[in-house]
């Protein structure tokens, strides 16, 4: 036997490329990389803390659904990370690596604050509310129209340039707190009064209705319109769309501008809408999260809620777990990471297929 | 057959792995404390002279988690107030790294939807959210450490709370002036020699109530002491912290202190043998050879009020401040290893002298500013745009520190200590 082992050493699987599944069997594979995420989690949770899983899950629910406060703060979540990440998808889609979206946002931001805090007791409201969103947006293209118009004429690195901007914003957001709070907590107070018009006395039901109808527009733009077309053949293939006279300038610019200007939306919500402040933190990470929202629904904003709803989710769920059970948020985190790898790497199976070697089994 | 065994094998090792990560933490609290005195100021013990009702709840809102020591003293002092009433975890919610935004309100909000009847915040950048959140259920109490706008704003639910910390930094400056004693007759320093270093966070009242009483404390017992202060600009820095500890050991510093959060300044003191007093609790176990001594504020008794406020019905204070007397300061042992003879005698003496109302830290007989006393002072207590002087703070000889509202407001720069920087 040692003699024929010797001779044959062949591997112990391989990887094949699988035909296309149907739907309900991609389904399937998603549902089980699920399950079986949640069964490890418990292992986990059991082994580390002697807690019973079962209410962990429990609790997790009741942190995203408990109260209706909850869910409605489940909902102003959702929107944002949702309006983020339909920011970035159109890039992405065009392969252009656009990790500045937490800058684009932020700058966002700051232009909603400025105007909120220098005009707000000069202008009227409507005019106020006009000057913000213009300036929010305007603040948001800037912040990826730079990137953009340097990788479009020189050709430079989109990745390191999006992501420097990022600590620029962050910067600029910094030396504002500094220059104008001085009370030391560094925490510039909340002007309500220059927020954007509350709906049916529901704080968040604005946002949630504008990014809604921004997720359908976005659908409607990548889907049916031709410049959507063109940003998916400037994605597949340069050489292709410069072969069909797709001008490959203008599309990265264009993408980049509806890019940043949704950033800056984003950034307007959060800060005219909900948080009536800024602080460096208030982006809170979404430009990043949002990269992995959009990857994980294939750049497809109608997936995108479902992606976007199941980080938030896990981000309540953990909440709720950590105060519930008094125990360290990192076990919160150490389940959603845990979650997060198998619904990533169930993709990985839904493209490839392992193959156990057969021969050996002959051999012996 | 080979790598399916390897592969198992792996696998056991990675869950044994796991298993032994869960059984740490369980043998924390043994820790051979050899060297250190039992403490002259210890927490004193919580009495309840009330009924808690059944459904009562308080909720707590951290900035960071037990990571952070300044969390840490709050969760520590939450734990053994739940503990000493007898409160289940459905009555103590705690919630953890809540930042300085909107999800303070947030957090506020859902702690009043599961019930709460107070709920407390812990970080200076928690004010306006939880004035926010105050407005909005005025039927719950809502308590905030370190905050500075309850006296003004006019709130019946809303309330700020703060220790006199400057007390214990007082104690602890006679620890260090001590030691300088002893470092003079042994004859390693001149008398004029006798200069200590401080690390500070920020140049606020804050950190300037607290270095001076510091090195008033000193000054009582080593006449001849002086000071210089260097800032970092943030409350947590490991690196700048240990520069600035450096940079005043350089400049000739014999002895050093700070009031900052991380281990920074007491690991650089270690490194190079010079005597440290600490902040926050003891520093002890990684810097044997020269921890002296740590003050630091225990917010059991106001969490402890509060509760009997409610559970009684009565009002709490827009403002609170407590001291030695509520127990609210407190210090941690001395090291023997490292205290000048005497030191404990010393400050049992000046600990029933704060119980007896005798001694003031602030006293303008002890100090004074540009080579003149002090007679006048206007410090900035209401907090507005401005940043308006608004209130005379010397009364009856004495700079009345806390008495217009809870947190610090000394900003005094007196004799004998110099500022290096001025960090905002």
């Amino acid at each position: 036997m040692a003699k024929a082992e010797n001779k044959t050493r062949s591997p112990l699987f391989h990887i094949v490329k699988r035909e296309p599944l149907p739907w309900y069997g991609a389904l399937g594979v998603r549902a089980g990389a699920i399950v079986i995420a949640l069964l490890l989690s418990a292992v986990v949770i059991m082994l580390l803390t002697q807690k019973n899983p079962i209410e962990i899950y429990k609790a997790m629910f009741e942190g995203a659904f408990g109260s209706s406060n909850r869910i409605w703060n489940l909902l102003q979540q959702l929107s944002m990370l949702l309006c983020v990440s339909l920011a970035v998808t159109p890039a992405f889609k065009m392969k252009f690596w656009n990790i500045g979206a937490e800058g684009q946002v932020l700058v966002g931001g700051l232009a909603t604050v400025s105007v909120m805090m220098f005009f707000g007791d000069k202008m009227s409201l409507p005019v106020l509310l006009i000057t913000m969103i213009a300036a929010s947006i305007f603040a948001g293209i800037i912040w990826a129209l730079l990137p953009a118009v340097a990788k479009a004429l020189w050709n430079t690195n989109e990745t390191l340039f999006t992501l420097m901007m990022n600590y620029v914003a962050i910067q600029l957001i910094a030396y504002f707190l500094k220059k104008f709070v001085k009370s030391g907590s560094g925490v510039l107070t909340p002007m309500p009064e220059y927020g954007l018009p509350i709906l049916a006395d529901k704080p968040y039901l604005l946002n949630i209705i504008i990014v809604a109808v921004l997720t359908i527009m976005v659908y409607i733009y990548l889907k049916y319109s031709k410049q959507g077309y063109e940003i998916s053949v400037v994605g597949e293939s340069e050489n292709t769309a410069k072969y069909i006279g797709i001008n490959v300038k203008k599309v990265i610019i264009r993408t980049l501008i509806i890019s940043g200007a949704l950033c800056g939306i984003a950034g307007l919500l959060l800060v005219g809408g909900t948080d009536h402040t800024i602080s460096t933190t208030t982006a809170g990470g979404r430009g990043f999260t949002a990269i992995m929202v959009s990857w994980l629904a294939k750049f497809n904003p109608i997936v995108m809620v479902l992606t976007s709803f199941i980080i938030v989710f896990l981000e309540r769920g953990a909440e709720q777990v950590s105060s519930q059970f008094r125990i360290s948020s990192s076990i919160s985190d150490i389940v959603t990471g845990i979650i997060l790898f198998f619904i990533i790497g169930c993709e990985f199976f839904l493209q490839y297929k392992i193959v156990f070697s057969k021969h050996r089994k002959e051999n012996e | 057959m080979k790598k399916v065994i390897a592969l198992a094998l792996a696998l056991v090792l990675a869950i044994g792995v796991l298993a032994a990560c869960g059984g740490t933490g369980d043998n924390g609290d043994d820790n051979k404390m050899l060297g250190m005195s039992e403490s002259p100021l210890p927490a004193p013990e919580i009495t309840k002279d009330y009924e808690i009702k059944e459904d009562f709840k308080i909720g707590f809102i951290c900035l960071h988690d037990e990571q952070s020591t300044y969390d840490l003293n709050f969760l520590n002092a939450a734990n053994s107030v739940q503990a000493a009433l007898g409160l289940t975890n459905e009555q103590v919610i705690i919630k953890t790294n809540i930042p300085e935004g909107n999800e303070c309100y947030e957090a506020a909000k859902d702690l009043v939807n599961q019930g709460c009847n107070i709920v407390f915040a812990n970080s200076f950048g928690h004010e306006d959210f939880m004035i926010k959140a105050a407005k909005e259920f005025p039927e719950v109490e809502f308590c905030h450490a370190t905050g500075t706008k309850a006296h003004t704003e006019g709130l019946k639910n809303y309330h700020n709370a703060f220790a006199s910390i400057y007390q214990g930094r007082y104690l602890a400056g006679i620890v260090a002036g001590m030691k300088l004693n002893e470092m003079i007759e042994a004859g390693k320093i001149t008398a004029d020699q006798a200069k200590m270093g401080y690390v500070g966070a920020f140049t606020y009242a804050e950190v300037m109530s607290g270095y001076t009483s510091f090195y008033l404390g000193a000054k009582s017992v080593c006449p001849s002491v002086t000071m210089e202060v260097q800032f970092t600009g943030s409350w947590y820095d490991p690196t700048e912290e240990k520069n600035a500890a450096e940079a005043l050991i350089n400049n000739k510093c014999v002895l050093i202190s700070q009031h900052a959060d991380s281990m920074g300044a007491p690991s650089a003191c270690e490194t190079a043998g010079v005597p440290n007093v600490s902040y926050n609790g003891s520093t002890y176990e990684s810097c044997p050879e020269t921890f002296l001594v740590s003050s630091a504020i225990n917010w059991a008794p106001y969490f402890n009020y509060i509760i009997a406020q409610v559970n009684k019905g009565e009002t709490i204070d827009a403002d609170w401040c407590g001291g030695i007397e509520q127990g609210s300061v407190v210090l941690t042992g001395l090291n023997q290893d490292v205290i000048a003879e005497g030191t404990l005698a010393k400050v049992e003496e000046a600990i029933t002298g704060f119980r007896a109302g005798t001694i003031k830290v602030f006293d303008t007989k002890n100090f004074t500013v540009d080579g003149k006393a002090l007679t006048t002072y206007m410090a900035d207590v209401d907090t507005d745009a401005a940043y308006e002087k608004d209130t005379e703070a010397i009364t009856d000889g004495y700079f009345n520190e806390s008495a217009d509202r809870s947190a610090p407001y000394f900003d005094v720069k007196i004799d004998g200590i110099k500022l290096l920087n001025e960090k905002f």
